[in-house]
């Protein structure tokens, strides 16, 4: 048997005082899909970017096809054929897909500083068709769809390796941006991948992870603590290793429902609420201590709904009446002081203000009373809120943008759910891309939220969150609502294919 | 309910990029001021006698000749996602540098070609100054230009001296009205500038890397692209075209003068703006500019043929690069979107 493409041999990495990755010994075979997974901090992340040649390894080796290497820089992991596609998409959209693929190594595709578009294109549709993607190499990268870019960029992590070399990819939660039928076809280049290479599959997801690996390895607090072939594990063991814990207990947290009073004043009642070629004759309550869940695809309106409220976005016709108050000033700041929390589902862009430390994230909507803000009361209510919230690092003067997804969510949502007055929490996907730890934390938190009599209307990730999480549930396709599970029993509930039904 | 939270019977993940609204925006950034050219052009032709003649036409290719050095240089810049306030201060001290090099009536020099070359050089050297202290020492491009401007200004000052050097050079006095090919030669300057750039955005690894580091800085570092190095190119280019602009407005004068390039700095950030290149980078280029250009000098021209008040022209300038800009912004309206 020829020696492995990939192998890890007791490999470890410390940041200072933490010891990120500890004695990780790991194979990746030739035609061979290998899943990883782990909560956000069990090294993941760590692993992948020591991978494309960002970090070092203090102790252990790098061995590709048998021969200790150092990956000392990006340039060099891509040549010896490790390509990382990364979550954040690292495409420039203002170029030509060419362009993008070579970028940085067009080889003889430039001569005397200038591009020979014909062999440009040439070389890039050769890359294209390794991943069987049919996207033209001369569009604008930013006329593609997310799928299509993601595909680009697996051609890249697989273009940029020196010829001869067997390709490893490493995907960093592809599936996490995409729809269920880009992830099939996702799932058919994996495959296509792996008849020339192999590849590492990073997820949160176990079901796919499943689907998609051949082995699975299991990272917990920087130590590999399982390795499971795919047809003898399920998503329950999986979770089990990389918890520690069993999983089937209340994910959701639902013995803590307690369903609304109907009679009681809707915190928020929405009628009739219209706009142009977007969705029409939206009607719905939210009682105190309420979660409405919003479903549907893209395309639906619900975004836009959850927006229009938000007063981020007008609408035409429909009132929004908000504790038996009509809303009248429609902007997000009449309506943060009427009560209204929005989280974004765009924490990066829209959610956080990154280089600006934990407390005056915490503290950005409501800083105190009076124009001063003295640092020394918003550490005291950031500390407070980290506490509770257990945010990690505790340490509120470090740097927001540092914090992993979850704990920069955790911060986004202490943000609003500080003021004593908040009536209504807008959740644009809060849990999107977490991990199970931090998904728990932020459901307990909105359980917390509904004693508190907030009503929270909830745009899930998922159907299941959805139902999970919701008393009511409600259905939009094409702008219209197309059905209503009102006030439901926690054993009541809708079951997914009959939302599904409705949404499609 | 099934037992595993984490199985997922359907994603209803939203996807933030819609293209529709982006191709809307690209074509009214490509399309959009061509329109506005023509109907400017258009509406003079109609309202203004003496506005439709060869001789105008012309004239106003003539006047756009030496904003057109500039703001190709300009572009560039924007491109990358910088901005070079530096033009009028390089032009000064690169048309007094000429002037005194060349044979003039205040020293003995003669240098002829040479001084055109060394003029622009200095340029160059304004433009390597502003690239290096805004990518080594990390100075934003706006606070460095703004910087060089007036250093540009004291030395073109200094230069200047008590009496206003004057060009005796018969060659290039003989530029200023001359033509080459039957094309008044500051024209042929700018249509050798103007193609040049526009291959040079299309064709070469420093226009193409410039759109890269206009797109995402970060991204275009990660893939191995020297930003630093390009960037510095860039400005020395921008510079260097400054240099060009400063010599040739000179030569048209026949003096050396400190403020040479007054109000061209406006002129070719506007014509920037205006074309449709966006001042966030990445997007836009030089024949974007060329509309650009040409939609201010014509505005100009038709505005003075009209006899308007030479304040409101000025107003009327303001006034269509507010418009212009509000109309590229337009699909992209969104209550939450941050404007700086």
């Amino acid at each position: 048997m020829t020696a492995p493409l990939l192998e890890l041999r007791n490999v470890t990495k410390r940041f200072g005082a933490t010891t990120a990755l500890d004695d990780v010994s790991i194979t990746v075979h030739q035609h061979e899909v290998v899943g990883l997974i782990g909560e956000n901090g069990a090294g993941k992340s760590t692993l992948l970017k020591m991978l494309a040649g960002l970090h070092r390894p203090d102790g252990g080796q790098v061995l590709l096809s048998g021969d200790p290497v150092d990956l000392g820089s990006p340039a060099r992991a891509a040549r010896l054929g490790i390509g990382v596609v990364h979550q954040e998409q690292s495409l420039l959209p203002n170029l030509r897909v060419a362009e993008n693929l070579l970028l940085g190594h067009e080889g003889d595709a430039l001569r005397a500083g200038f591009f020979r578009r014909k062999r440009l294109e040439a070389a890039a549709a050769e890359a294209l068709a390794t991943v069987e993607s049919k996207v033209s190499p001369a569009s604008l990268t930013e006329d593609l769809t997310f799928a299509e870019r993601q595909m680009v960029e697996v051609a890249r992590a697989v273009a940029s390796r020196r010829p001869g070399r067997p390709p490893l990819v490493v995907l960093d939660e592809p599936t996490s941006v995409l729809e269920a039928e880009d992830v099939a076809v996702l799932k058919r280049q994996v495959m296509a991948l792996r008849e020339v290479g192999s590849v590492i599959f990073v997820s949160h997801r176990l079901d796919e992870v499943l689907d998609f690996s051949d082995r699975v390895y299991v990272l917990r607090d920087g130590k590999v603590v399982g390795e499971r072939t795919s047809q003898d594990a399920t998503e329950a063991d999986l979770f089990r290793m990389m918890i520690g814990r069993d999983s089937s207990a209340g994910f959701y947290d639902e013995g803590r429902q307690r369903p609304a009073d109907p009679d009681a004043v809707p915190v928020l009642s929405v009628k009739d609420l219209s706009r142009r070629g977007q969705y029409s004759g939206v009607s719905f309550d939210i009682r105190p201590g309420e979660v409405l869940g919003l479903v549907g695809v893209i395309g639906s309106g619900r975004e836009q709904v959850s927006r229009a409220i938000f007063g981020a976005e007008p609408h035409d016709e429909g009132s929004i009446v908000l504790d038996g108050q009509p809303l009248r000033l429609r902007t997000p700041a009449a309506a943060v002081r009427s009560g209204i929390a929005y989280v974004p589902a765009e924490r990066r862009v829209e959610g956080m203000v990154g280089g600006a430390t934990v407390a005056e994230n915490i503290a950005l909507v409501h800083p105190g009373r009076g124009p001063v803000v003295l640092p020394a009361r918003r550490r005291v209510v950031a500390q407070e809120w980290a506490e509770r919230l257990d945010i990690r690092p505790r340490d509120t003067a470090a740097d927001m943008a540092r914090l992993s997804g979850g704990n920069q969510q955790k911060a986004a949502l202490a943000r609003w759910v500080l003021a004593d007055d908040l009536r209504l929490l807008i959740l644009d996907h809060p849990t999107r891309g977490l991990d199970i730890g931090a998904k728990e934390d932020l459901y307990k938190l909105f359980r917390d939220l509904c004693e508190r009599g907030i009503g929270i209307l909830l745009l899930a990730d998922t159907l299941d969150e959805a139902i999970g999480m919701s008393h009511s549930v409600i259905v939009m396709k094409d702008g219209q609502v197309t059905a209503r599970f009102e006030n439901t029993a926690v054993d009541g509930k809708p079951q997914p294919i009959q939302l599904l039904e409705k949404m499609m | 309910m099934s037992a595993t939270p984490v199985h997922d019977v359907a994603t209803l993940e939203q996807q933030s990029t819609v293209s529709r609204p982006k191709n809307n925006r690209r074509l009214l950034l490509s399309a959009g001021p061509a329109v506005a050219l023509v109907v400017l052009a258009v509406a003079f032709a109609v309202l203004t006698p003496g506005f439709a003649t060869v001789n105008n036409a012309r004239a106003i290719v003539e006047q756009a000749s030496i904003p057109l050095v500039l703001a190709m240089g300009s572009t560039l810049v924007v491109l990358l996602g910088s901005v070079d306030l530096s033009v009028e201060g390089v032009m000064a001290a690169c048309g007094l540098t000429f002037v005194l090099l060349a044979s003039n009536n205040r020293n003995d020099n003669d240098l002829g070609w040479l001084a055109f070359v060394i003029a622009i050089g200095v340029g160059a050297v304004f433009g390597v100054v502003n690239g290096l202290i805004h990518t080594r020492i990390r100075v934003p491009s706006f606070m460095v230009t703004l910087g060089t401007w007036f250093i540009g200004l004291g030395m073109a000052t200094v230069l200047f001296g008590t009496t206003t050097p004057q060009l005796q050079d018969q060659t290039f006095r003989a530029w200023a009205g001359g033509r080459w090919l039957g094309v008044p030669v500051v024209i042929v300057f700018a249509a050798l500038v103007t193609v040049g750039a526009f291959v040079v955005c299309r064709y070469s690894k420093l226009g193409r890397y410039t759109y890269a580091i206009g797109g995402d800085e970060a991204v275009s570092r990660v893939a191995g692209i020297p930003v630093n190095r390009f960037k510095v190119i860039v400005f020395c280019l921008a510079g260097a075209l400054s240099g060009l602009g400063g010599v040739l407005a000179t030569i048209r004068l026949g003096v050396g003068d400190v403020s040479v390039g007054s109000g061209q700095l406006f002129l070719t950030l506007s014509a920037v703006v205006l074309g449709g290149t966006l001042l966030s980078g990445g997007r836009g280029g030089p024949l974007h500019t060329l509309v650009g250009v040409l939609i201010l000098v014509v505005l100009g021209n038709g505005l003075l043929l009209s006899g308007a008040n030479p304040y409101v022209q000025q107003a009327a300038q303001g006034l269509v690069i507010v418009i212009a800009v509000i109309a590229t912004g337009w699909p992209v309206r969104d209550r939450l979107r941050v404007v700086k």
